[in-house]
């Protein structure tokens, strides 16, 4: 019988470690017991999203949304929504700030300015049903592309979109698609594709989410990219760490070979192509174009000089394609509708040269210090200001913005000043970021923008392969002269010397990493130099961030002996006598800051 | 699986569109039962087996059917609220399952209101 209700219960990372799996499981028994199995259908979707709230569901075609779900909610839940149709407001999700509960997604901000287009079937589809896939107009594109076009007429198509590389480098696809295929075709030689899926950027779950999703929209994508340059091989470089997508994209390769989507004759037709997954061990490194090759070979993931590329002599000396998973995953739908319904989203004019805008959408994971964390895909264009405080809902309890990251550990920091900005590849760019892979890390005032700098720097120096020197001692001087400014010890020549370390190892170092890795430094000079001055020449630091430079006390004139503090702190370095000012002994105590979250008064203040 | 070719892959996806169309909210009509207790007693879940079961023998994906409470007219149910896209709500009482799956054929496929179960056209207003 048909089914009058589906309960889409998010089966994605994060709600799977908040017990999805078991809620679900609840769910089917309630349904079961309530004698609903008949008229009630429960799917498990990739990540909705909104991954702070998990686990979360939705009912459709009520278009209920309910979020921090526990098993104990189940009966309820059942018994008042889907057998009596009364939508429970209790479960439901109340946005920062709003007086009540909000029932359904569209009036949710975080998820009303979406605009789905790579995330199309998020939450909606069994990513491990092909059947889902197919209803939802999946592999018709493969099918236009193998039945109606021409090889040639894919790449136009590609390159009339404007599509650029999601990956990072926004190198136009459609352009590096050609030059594959005639360097193929010049050589006489098989070409290979290649999805990246290395994700290497900390914090950053935008390729994981999309095939745990959708794994089929990245195989299409895949499989139409192979058409047109001519591939018969293919490969998913996809980081070990990643067990859920694996286990997907595994699943979703079978059902694909089992419905002739891949192997010998694909769709009836005489094009053979096929993909095989290949397991990284989680060096950042290895998502860089020359040392992604040499792992997939089996060679250590070092990258290589760059003068001859990897579209010419990538993987075993073959033409070698490659593409990030968000890329990959774009191309089905601009086949399907045509690059004019692509370019329409965006800035730019990308008509004639994909190098002049950003069409499309982009995928961000928002993280750090903002109300809404999650999975976001939004149109090209569109502000900081609306990602952070409208579909972010705003820095949470009631703090101040201070600065948001891009483009993962080598982008950069902007400002308050630069909110209104459109996010596109080449604004973020001039502004001193990038777009990057799409991680966005949102800070507020307690933020130390020196710390951030070292942070980042900390992390580059550790995945440095260590190949060239510009980069590997490089970083390690850079990384000690931050550590040196945070505690109090820089001199006034530091910041010419960071800088003039940055200037040589954007010259001088064979691989990305290297190159852009002084960005985090520049950027946050650019628009904090004063914090920098202020760790240097006053030996403080403004955030209140760097433990060196700060200490903690307890105002005498506030403190009413609550006694509160004293039992925060783990060192015993605060004694007083209850109703009487307490004390506190800096030779004891660590600066980790749980006195002050403990007052209630605030008379402990960190100086 | 037999492997699929072009029209194959057009065959199945007609086939299995209606099922995604109730998730991703695109329908001509929404069917609403009144599942209160006063409605369960009355057979309002009898109501919806027959609806469901009818909607599956014509083959019909693009309509929705959802539960809601009491429509506060107990001695009246069980109840039921058609609402054909772009036309006003239509309110059926005392239903049986061969009543509900007439209005289904005559009103939701044929656009006619059955007027001797109809009870009113139009809803109360909320705010
Ligand atoms: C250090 C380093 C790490 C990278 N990591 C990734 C990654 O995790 N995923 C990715 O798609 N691209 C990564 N890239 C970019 C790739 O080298 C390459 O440009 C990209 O995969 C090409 O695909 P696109 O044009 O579709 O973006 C990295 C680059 C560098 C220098
Ligand atoms: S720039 Fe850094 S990561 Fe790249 S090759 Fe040189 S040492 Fe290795
Ligand atoms: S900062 Fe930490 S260690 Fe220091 S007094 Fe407060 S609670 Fe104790
Ligand atoms: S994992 Fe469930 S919303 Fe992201």
């Amino acid at each position: 019988m048909a089914y009058r209700s589906h309960v889409l219960v998010c089966a994605g990372t994060g709600c799977v470690s908040c017990g999805s799996y078991e809620l679900g499981a609840a769910i089917e028994g309630e349904i079961a017991k309530r004698d609903l199995a008949g008229e009630v259908q429960l799917v498990r979707t990739g990540c909705q999203g909104f991954c702070a709230e998990g686990p979360v569901l939705i009912v459709q075609p009520d278009e209920v949304f309910y979020c921090g779900l526990k098993k104990s909610d189940v009966p309820t839940l059942v018994e008042e929504h889907l057998l009596k149709g009364r939508p429970v407001t209790r479960l439901m999700y109340t946005p920062p700030a709003a007086p009540a509960p909000v029932p359904t997604l569209s009036q949710i901000p975080f998820f009303a300015k979406q605009k789905l287009v790579v995330l199309r079937n998020r939450g909606l589809i069994d990513p491990e049903r092909i059947e889902d896939y197919i209803a939802r107009d999946g592999y018709a594109a493969l099918a236009k592309a193998l039945g109606d076009m021409t090889p040639e007429q894919i790449i136009q198509e590609i390159k009339l979109s404007g599509l650029r590389g999601r990956g990072g480098g926004g190198f136009p696809a459609g352009v590096k698609w050609a030059t594959c295929r005639q360097a193929a075709i010049h050589r006489g030689v098989e070409p290979i594709v290649v999805c990246n899926a290395d994700e290497g950027d900390p914090g950053a779950f935008m390729d994981r989410s999309i095939i745990e999703s959708d794994p089929h929209s990245v195989i299409e994508g895949m499989v139409i990219g192979a058409r047109a340059i001519g591939a018969q091989q293919g490969f998913v470089y996809i980081r070990h760490e990643y067990p859920i997508a694996r286990e997907r994209l595994a699943k979703a390769l079978d059902q694909a070979r089992a419905f002739g989507l891949l192997g010998r004759g694909i769709l009836g037709t005489k094009f053979d192509f096929d993909i095989s997954v290949v397991q990284g061990a989680g060096a950042f490194v290895c998502g860089e174009s020359t040392a992604l090759m040499a792992s997939l070979e089996g060679r250590v993931g070092e990258p290589r000089a760059k003068y001859i590329h990897t579209v010419e002599y990538g993987y075993k000396n073959l033409p070698t394609n490659l593409n990030n998973v968000e890329t990959w995953a774009n191309v089905p739908l601009i086949i399907n509708r045509g690059a004019a319904w692509f370019t329409a989203m965006g800035t730019g004019d990308v008509s004639d040269n994909p190098w002049n805008g950003s069409s499309g959408t982009k995928v961000f994971s928002l993280v750090g210090k903002v109300n809404n964390t999650g999975l976001i895909e939004v149109p090209m264009g569109i502000t900081l200001r609306e990602i952070i405080f409208e579909i972010g809902g705003g820095i949470p309890r009631g703090r101040a913005f201070k600065a948001v990251q891009t483009g993962g550990p080598s982008g950069g920091c902007l400002p308050a000043a630069h909110l209104d900005m459109p996010v596109d590849f080449d604004s973020l760019t001039a502004a001193g970021s990038m777009m990057g892979s799409g991680g966005m890390i949102v800070m507020d005032d307690q933020t130390c923008m020196v710390d951030v700098a070292r942070y980042f720097i900390a992390f580059l120096t550790e995945e440095s392969c260590g190949k060239c020197i510009p980069c590997r001692e490089g970083l390690r001087c850079s990384l000690d002269v931050l550590t040196r400014i945070t505690e109090g010890k820089g001199d006034e020549g530091d910041i010419a010397l960071l800088e003039e370390m940055g200037g040589v190892m954007q010259d001088a170092c064979l691989c990305a990493l290297g190159s852009s890795a002084p960005n985090p430094v520049i950027s946050t000079l650019r628009y904090f130099r004063d914090e920098y001055d202020a760790h240097i020449r006053d030996h403080t630091c403004p955030a209140g961030v760097c433990k060196a430079l700060i200490h903690y006390e307890i105002d005498q004139a506030k403190c009413d002996g609550c006694h509160a503090c004293v039992t925060a702190c783990s060192t015993g370095a605060i004694t007083g006598q209850v109703k009487y000012p307490h004390l506190l002994n800096q030779d004891l105590c660590i600066k980790c800051g749980a006195c002050v979250d403990a007052c209630k008064r605030e008379a402990v203040l960190r100086a | 699986m037999p492997r699929l070719t072009i029209d194959d892959l057009k065959k199945m996806r007609d086939q299995t569109a209606g099922a995604l169309a109730l998730r991703a909210g695109t329908a001509r009509a929404r069917v609403t039962i009144h599942m209160g207790t006063c409605g369960i007693a009355a057979g309002a879940r009898e109501i919806m087996a027959a609806l469901l079961g009818e909607i599956e023998r014509q083959g019909v994906t693009d309509v929705l059917v959802t539960t809601s409470g009491c429509a506060g007219l107990c001695s009246r149910e069980p109840m039921a609220t058609v609402e054909v896209l772009g036309q006003a709500p239509v309110k059926y009482a005392n239903l049986t399952p061969e009543g509900i799956q007439e209005v289904f054929r005559r009103h939701v496929l044929g656009g006619d209101v059955v007027t001797v179960s109809a009870l009113a056209s139009g809803c109360e207003t909320t705010g």
